[in-house]
């Protein structure tokens, strides 16, 4: 089965007592009240949790959207806490890769325009004077067809393919997934499971946030949250194989 | 960011919205060419006054009675305040510095002659005028000394009278009436044009002045004393000259201001240009107001195209973008907008200034500079308009942004 991940790797993700305090008035509202958490690189991760639960706060922190109003944040080994804006814009064009519930992707501009859009901000180099790997990175999931197609002329399970190579591009250390199926329907929901599994099992980083028990249990550990702070943190024991859900309905239809 | 990267973004935005970019550019479109227009116009009017004046003869010295002293005190009624024929004879026959001198008697009058009436100024001279106004025959010839001493009913025709009246034939020996007194055409002058105030000189029958004296009745009084030098060089000591014969003539004393004014060319041409200068500086200053309400356009249009794409900021943010990459996008953008319409704007300008040119028959002068100056003015508004816009979508939270509907 897959592979299982390195834990003598330096982690990913290092979260310690981090909390995250939204002022409005005279209110405090303690959107996390003490979070630890940490995750090793090849680890696939799904964050449950009602709303109000604290997981879209500390989404935004681990995205490096948002910074922590006390407590301590380490990403791939660099502390977030100290980065000032630029220096977290920088943070998220090398390590991260965003995919939303809503796909966002640029309308009126193709697949390879929009996957291209990351290494327009990247600054590390990487790419300069090489072939862009935008093309290679749309092949990955399964859109080599339709490179120049735009957002308007794909399907939702098409353009949620192009978001995830846009996340893909660049190689960041990390993929996180904001409800990436909470615009599709359950089979093309699947598909998408399908294809982060398969890049999971490519050795990927891949975090998401559901509050659909079923998607979360393709991953391979499931972080409960209520009320800002992690309640359960548990592998999934009978983890679910997208591609074997898709063989077995095509079998039944 | 790549720069061509950047470029490239802001063409295809601007691109996406072809009908609003083309209304927001129209401002900017319309206040360069307007400026355009409005300083070939000025520069045009200028151009053509300083030739005027030049045209005006060589050397000229111009003797004017009146003053117009900066004491501030005026000469009163009483003060001997006119040019005589006696002044003018006196300068003839003192100035060493003078090459010619000569009265210019103005007055207008009904002229009648080859089968058709005209009215036209006339103006009495001495032969000297001819050579002071550079003013040469087209046929026939100018008077002479002996028909001003015996007082001869000649006349010279300037070239509008002369078509006026003798639309086919040659008029020299023809007679004419001039206010009933006949008179001998005997000769016809070249055509001078107008002058700087957009007096056609043409227009005029020229006797001399002595004949204008004994034969016409009416108001006849010297209206000004015309005087050349040999060279330009000796102008200033000519004027001085010319100023002390005259205030000898008319008997001011030591310490008294002059009750003459005399001018030169220059003079004449800062006088003149330097009002076609204020009156083009306005124009130009009025038209660059639609410039600045183009910028405002601009601005607005920004704003709102932030607002619009605020959950795009977000996007860009949250893969990388800084802040600085968002600012210098929509930047780029709005002084995009702007040099394009200035670039338009200039086209635009030119061509309605050349078919004004041709539609009017003004001079129109179109400086190569003016464009330099209008692209450069246009991506100073760009920047001036478009900060603001950016500067907005560059301070955005992308969290907020990404949420934004």
């Amino acid at each position: 089965m897959a592979q299982a991940h390195d834990k003598n790797a330096p982690p990913v993700i290092r979260l310690e007592d981090v909390t995250r305090v939204f002022s409005t008035g005279d209110n405090a509202v303690h959107a996390l009240a003490g979070v630890d958490l940490v995750i090793h690189p090849g680890e696939m991760v799904a964050i449950m949790g009602a709303s109000g639960s604290g997981k879209s706060t500390l989404m935004n922190i681990l995205g490096c959207l948002d910074k922590p109003t006390a407590g301590h944040y380490a990403l791939d080994g660099i502390a977030v806490s100290e980065l000032d804006r630029n220096a977290l814009a920088d943070l998220r064009s090398r390590k991260i890769g965003f995919v939303f519930q809503g796909f966002n992707l640029l309308a009126r501009t193709t697949a390879l325009e929009n996957v291209e859009l990351p290494l327009l901000y990247d600054r590390s180099g990487q790419f300069h004077g090489k072939e862009s790997p935008a093309p290679a990175a749309l092949r990955r999931v399964g859109l080599g067809e339709r490179m120049h197609h735009l957002p308007s002329q794909l399907s939702g399970g098409q353009q949620q393919r192009v978001a995830i190579a846009r996340a893909l591009v660049t190689n960041p250390s990390l993929i996180l997934a904001d409800e990436p199926t909470g615009n599709l329907d359950s089979h093309t929901s699947i598909e998408i499971m399908a294809l982060f599994q398969e890049l999971n099992d490519q050795g990927i980083t891949i975090l998401l946030v559901t509050h659909e028990q079923d998607i979360a249990e393709h991953a391979r550990r499931i972080v409960e949250m209520r009320d800002g702070r992690i309640v359960r943190d548990v592998p999934v024991t009978q983890r679910r194989i997208a591609a074997d859900e898709l063989a077995a309905a095509e079998r039944a239809a | 960011m790549r720069k061509r990267a950047l470029f490239g973004i802001a063409l295809r935005s601007i691109l996406r919205n072809k009908m609003r970019t083309l209304l927001t550019m129209l401002g900017i479109v319309i206040g360069v060419a307007a400026v355009i227009v409005m300083v070939a116009l000025g520069q045009g009017a200028q151009a053509t006054i300083e030739s005027q004046i030049k045209g005006l003869g060589t050397n000229m010295l111009m003797i004017m009675a009146g003053s117009t002293s900066q004491g501030g005190v005026s000469q009163g009624a009483a003060t001997f305040n006119r040019l005589t024929i006696a002044d003018y004879e006196k300068l003839a026959r003192e100035g060493t510095l003078l090459a010619g001198v000569s009265p210019v008697i103005f007055s207008r009058g009904q002229i009648i002659g080859g089968g058709a009436n005209w009215r036209a100024s006339i103006m009495g001279v001495a032969p000297a005028y001819q050579q002071v106004r550079d003013w040469p025959v087209q046929s026939g010839s100018f008077f002479t000394d002996a028909d001003t001493r015996s007082v001869r009913r000649v006349v010279v025709l300037g070239n509008t009278v002369a078509n006026a009246l003798f639309a086919d034939s040659d008029p020299v020996g023809q007679q004419i009436q001039l206010r009933s007194v006949p008179f001998i055409v005997i000769g016809v002058l070249t055509p001078k044009g107008q002058t700087a105030g957009g007096m056609d000189q043409d227009d005029t029958v020229i006797i001399p002045y002595t004949t204008a004296q004994a034969h016409l009745a009416g108001q006849f009084r010297i209206g000004q004393i015309i005087a050349s030098t040999f060279s330009p060089g000796e102008i200033p000591a000519a004027q001085e000259e010319i100023r002390g014969i005259m205030r000898e003539a008319h008997k001011i004393a030591r310490g008294d201001d002059d009750d003459f004014t005399i001018r030169n060319q220059d003079d004449i041409a800062a006088a003149a240009s330097g009002t076609t200068r204020v009156m083009s500086m306005l124009l130009a200053a009025i038209a660059s107001i639609s410039l600045v309400v183009g910028g405002i356009g601009i601005m607005n249009i920004m704003l709102v195209s932030v607002t619009e794409r605020t959950r795009e900021i977000g996007i860009r943010m949250a893969i990388g973008a800084r802040s600085n990459d968002v600012l210098a996008q929509f930047l780029v953008e709005s002084i995009v907008i702007s040099l394009a319409g200035g670039l338009i704007g200039i086209v635009l300008g030119y061509a309605s200034g050349l078919l004004l040119a041709r539609l009017t028959g003004w001079a129109v002068a179109m400086p190569p500079e003016a464009a330099l100056i209008a692209v450069a003015f246009s991506a100073a508004v760009g920047v001036f308009f478009g900060f603001y816009p950016a500067r907005k979508a560059a301070a955005l939270d992308p969290i907020q942004a990404l949420r934004y509907e």
